[in-house]
């Protein structure tokens, strides 16, 4: 039996072209105008807000694939006629998508100025990165609230803590490698807990749900950079898990949609982007769906990564290679 | 009176050319505006794009014989628009490309340390790039960084629009109140002219005296030679009235005594013929002596309607002494005067002239009435006061009612009467210097009737 899944993953694989997804459904099979997207969300977050697009939509059907931020900017460069719609939580490469000339002018949308770029980059969440620690693992201890504390908590208990930490791993996560940058512009503190974390053989992960896997399942103790949206869905059901917004520099970031200059059906992925912004400014929060779009910019400073040209500063090769060079020397110590 | 030709209008001319003028003034405005306005704009944006663009070649550093550029998080920052402008950089080591936009190509021949800016075309959009370079000097070579630095023009082109659009809304304001202001002028211009226009058209057919008003330093020729034609108009027709009353005057006197031999000469002639031929020789020189009276009493009006000197009277009293007086004359051609009418009429004016105006009408009245007949003489004071003088003559020939107020026009029923033809007109004088009117009609049963209206 289990040679038989495997033959039929094998041969859809190949059928299905050599790309893999980490998802792939079909909405609505009975539209007649198709519109291929192409996210690096789960699809069990977003589907409350494709299901009541078709609702409202009969017409179209909707392909949902997964894959991660990276391979969305990799997929999508190479083939941009191939995909409506590109939603990912990697706003830099989003930016430079959209920078680059990938992204259609949208111009009935109204959608406020800092949730927006050139009228084609539309954001619909803010989600803060997170530190998720398995409770289990700080019992009887405090929890740390800010990264120095978290620093000290792992300085104290390496024994505990030994192979136990995770965070992305910024080569292969767009996400992860904006969160980093993003936290190494605000503070050298940074750099100190990636040392610490590294000196403890940290395990590297590409997504924040293999990441909160591992986590619930007590393979880990701490994750750092965490989606917070992520852990929360897992929070609720499990008391095992507490999710921790460090106090000393929050980093936020937007998810973010654009539509493709090469789609065949313009109107119908202007309309699914509408919904979406609509949905995620106004909808209300029932379900398992995504954290609303929320102006943050009145509390903690830079708690939203801005959606402007600065992001393209660390997607430069040079500066890229710089800074993965400074990482890996301060993960990877052995 | 003969319409002057008329080519052209100054007041048209006047607004023409200031409007014309201020559409100009307006539109240079504009332009000078918004063409000062996009070299501030683009020098402003340059201004971004070099200290971007050094900024980054600041961070570029030589490292174990490699080079460096660690771009700093604010030159990209910075050239954040409200626009969203996209940004394209490209980096490259002696002519080879490090890192960045491969598309945005380095500028050839380009010197050590010079900045330049150009407008191009990158993937279809007008960007502004800035071509920079820095050399570096390692331990045992130099190497030059380039850096070409490129940003789309939306912001810069909704600025230049908001620009446009308030430059646009000054150049048409400014041309509305220079239009408006232009109105103004050219009507208060005109204004002057026209006003010299109604002093003249008001004035009165006997005034001839200069203009005194102020008027503009432009209009003082006109003003002189219309003064000084006024006065030479004024000194010959008074010379020549004088001249007709000296003539009438002088004529009267001998005729008075010519009259008076005539009569006495009559008195002694026996024979018929000779004493038919006195008569005719005596009503003749009645007649001359008349016409003389006539032309006197005119120019006597003339002078008096221009300085009118009104006194409270009644005009029954005053009609009632000249019916008294004339009565004799009357009896002589077997006339009757009758006055009717209200018993009293007051009114203020010039007892001599409506006296003379009035003695008029009954002297034409009795000339034309048939011998027996009534010469109805009838005073009212309606809403003005009339004086209406009928007899039971011939009456007016219709079609010459209009015209027989004209100096020395006679009817053409008049062949065989004593007259100058000056009766009506000097009735008619005498009414319109009181600010009245003489009225001619037939009366029904047949007769003429005159009516004075004060």
């Amino acid at each position: 039996m289990r040679y038989l899944i495997a033959l039929a993953f094998t041969l859809w694989a190949t059928l299905g072209g050599a790309q893999e997804w980490e998802d792939r459904r079909m909405f609505n099979d009975a539209g007649t105008t198709p519109l291929r997207i192409i996210s690096s969300t789960d699809t069990d977050l977003f589907e409350p807000l494709i299901a009541s697009f078709v609702a409202e939509n009969p017409d179209v059907a909707i392909e949902y694939l997964v894959t991660g931020t990276a391979d969305i900017d990799a997929q999508f460069r190479a083939a941009p006629d191939a995909f409506d719609i590109a939603i990912s939580s990697a706003m830099d490469l989003q930016l430079k998508l959209a920078n680059d000339g990938f992204a259609r002018v949208l111009e009935t949308i109204e959608h406020p100025e800092w949730a927006e770029w050139r009228q084609s980059l539309f954001a619909f969440t803010t989600e803060p990165a997170a530190i998720v620690i398995n409770r289990a693992a700080f019992a009887g201890q405090p929890i740390p609230q800010t990264r120095q504390e978290l620093i000290e908590a792992l300085r104290a208990r390496p024994e505990v803590f030994r192979e136990r930490v995770g965070t992305y791993d910024v080569r292969r996560s767009g996400l992860g490698y904006l969160f980093a940058t993003q936290d190494a512009r605000a503070s050298e503190t940074f750099w100190r807990l990636m040392e610490v974390m590294g000196a403890l053989d940290v395990q590297l992960y590409c997504c924040s749900g293999d990441m909160i896997d591992d986590l619930a399942a007590g393979k880990i103790a701490v994750a750092y950079n965490v989606l917070g949206s992520y852990a929360a869905a897992r929070a609720d059901e499990e008391n095992t898990l507490e999710i921790i917004l460090p106090s000393d520099f929050p980093t936020t970031m937007m998810r973010t949609a654009f539509v493709s200059t090469a789609t065949q059906h313009a109107d119908a992925a202007e309309r699914f982007v509408q919904h979406l912004v609509t949905q995620q400014s106004t909808g209300d929060e029932a379900g398992p769906t995504l954290p609303a779009l929320r102006d943050q910019s009145d509390g903690a400073e830079r708690a939203i990564i801005a959606l402007e040209p600065s992001l393209l500063t660390f997607l430069d090769t040079l500066k890229r290679n710089k800074f993965l060079a400074e990482w890996e020397s301060a993960v990877i110590q052995n | 009176m003969a319409n002057p030709a008329v080519a052209g209008s100054l007041r048209n001319r006047l607004v023409l050319s200031l409007i014309g003028g201020a559409a100009l003034l307006a539109l240079i405005l504009f332009v000078a505006v918004r063409s000062y306005a996009v070299q501030v704009a683009q020098q402003g944006q340059d201004r971004i794009l070099l200290a971007s663009a050094t900024s980054i070649l600041d961070a570029a550093a030589i490292r174990d014989g490699v080079v460096e550029v660690d771009i700093p998080f604010a030159a990209f920052a910075m050239l954040s628009t409200p626009a969203d402008d996209r940004v394209f950089y490209a980096i490259y080591q002696d002519g080879t490309f490090l890192s960045g936009y491969e598309d945005l190509t380095l500028d050839s021949g380009q010197g050590v340390g010079s900045d330049r800016f150009t407008t191009t075309d990158l993937r279809g959009v007008t960007v502004r790039q800035v071509s920079a370079n820095r050399r570096l000097i390692g331990a045992n070579r130099t190497t030059d960084v380039q850096l070409v630095l490129a940003q789309t023009q939306d912001a810069l082109a909704e600025t230049l629009d908001q620009i446009s659009r308030n430059a646009a809304a000054l150049g048409i304001g400014f041309f509305a109140l220079a239009a408006a202001l232009s109105l103004w002028v050219a009507s208060t211009t005109m204004g002057q002219l026209n006003r010299l226009t109604t002093s003249v058209t008001r004035r009165g057919p006997q005034d001839l005296s200069p203009f005194m008003k102020p008027v503009p330093q432009e209009m003082a020729p006109l003003v002189t030679s219309l003064n000084s034609l006024m006065g030479r108009l004024d000194q010959s027709l008074s010379q020549s009235e004088d001249f007709i009353a000296e003539a009438a005057h002088r004529v009267r006197t001998p005729l008075a005594t010519v009259r008076s031999y005539a009569e006495a000469t009559l008195q002694r002639v026996d024979r018929e013929e000779n004493r038919e031929a006195m008569r005719s020789m005596v009503k003749a020189i009645d007649e001359s002596s008349r016409a003389a009276g006539q032309l006197l009493d005119h120019a006597m009006i003339t002078f008096r309607a221009d300085h009118l000197e009104r006194q409270e009277i009644d005009l029954v009293e005053l009609v009632q002494d000249l019916v008294t007086r004339l009565t004799p004359i009357a009896e002589m051609k077997d006339l009757r005067l009758v006055l009717k009418g209200d018993p009293v009429v007051r009114y203020a004016g010039d007892p001599i002239l409506l006296q003379n105006a009035v003695r008029n009408l009954i002297d034409n009245a009795m000339k034309y009435g048939p011998v027996d007949s009534l010469v109805e003489i009838t005073v009212a004071a309606d809403v003005v006061p009339t004086i209406t003088v009928c007899d039971s003559g011939p009456g007016f020939p219709p079609d010459e009612i209009e015209t027989l107020t004209t100096r020395f026009k006679r009817g053409r029923n008049s062949e065989n009467s004593v007259g100058s033809g000056l009766g009506l007109t000097i009735a008619q004088d005498v009414a319109e210097a009181h600010g009245g009117t003489i009225k001619l009609s037939n009366r029904t049963e047949g007769g003429a009737c005159v009516t004075l209206s004060l």
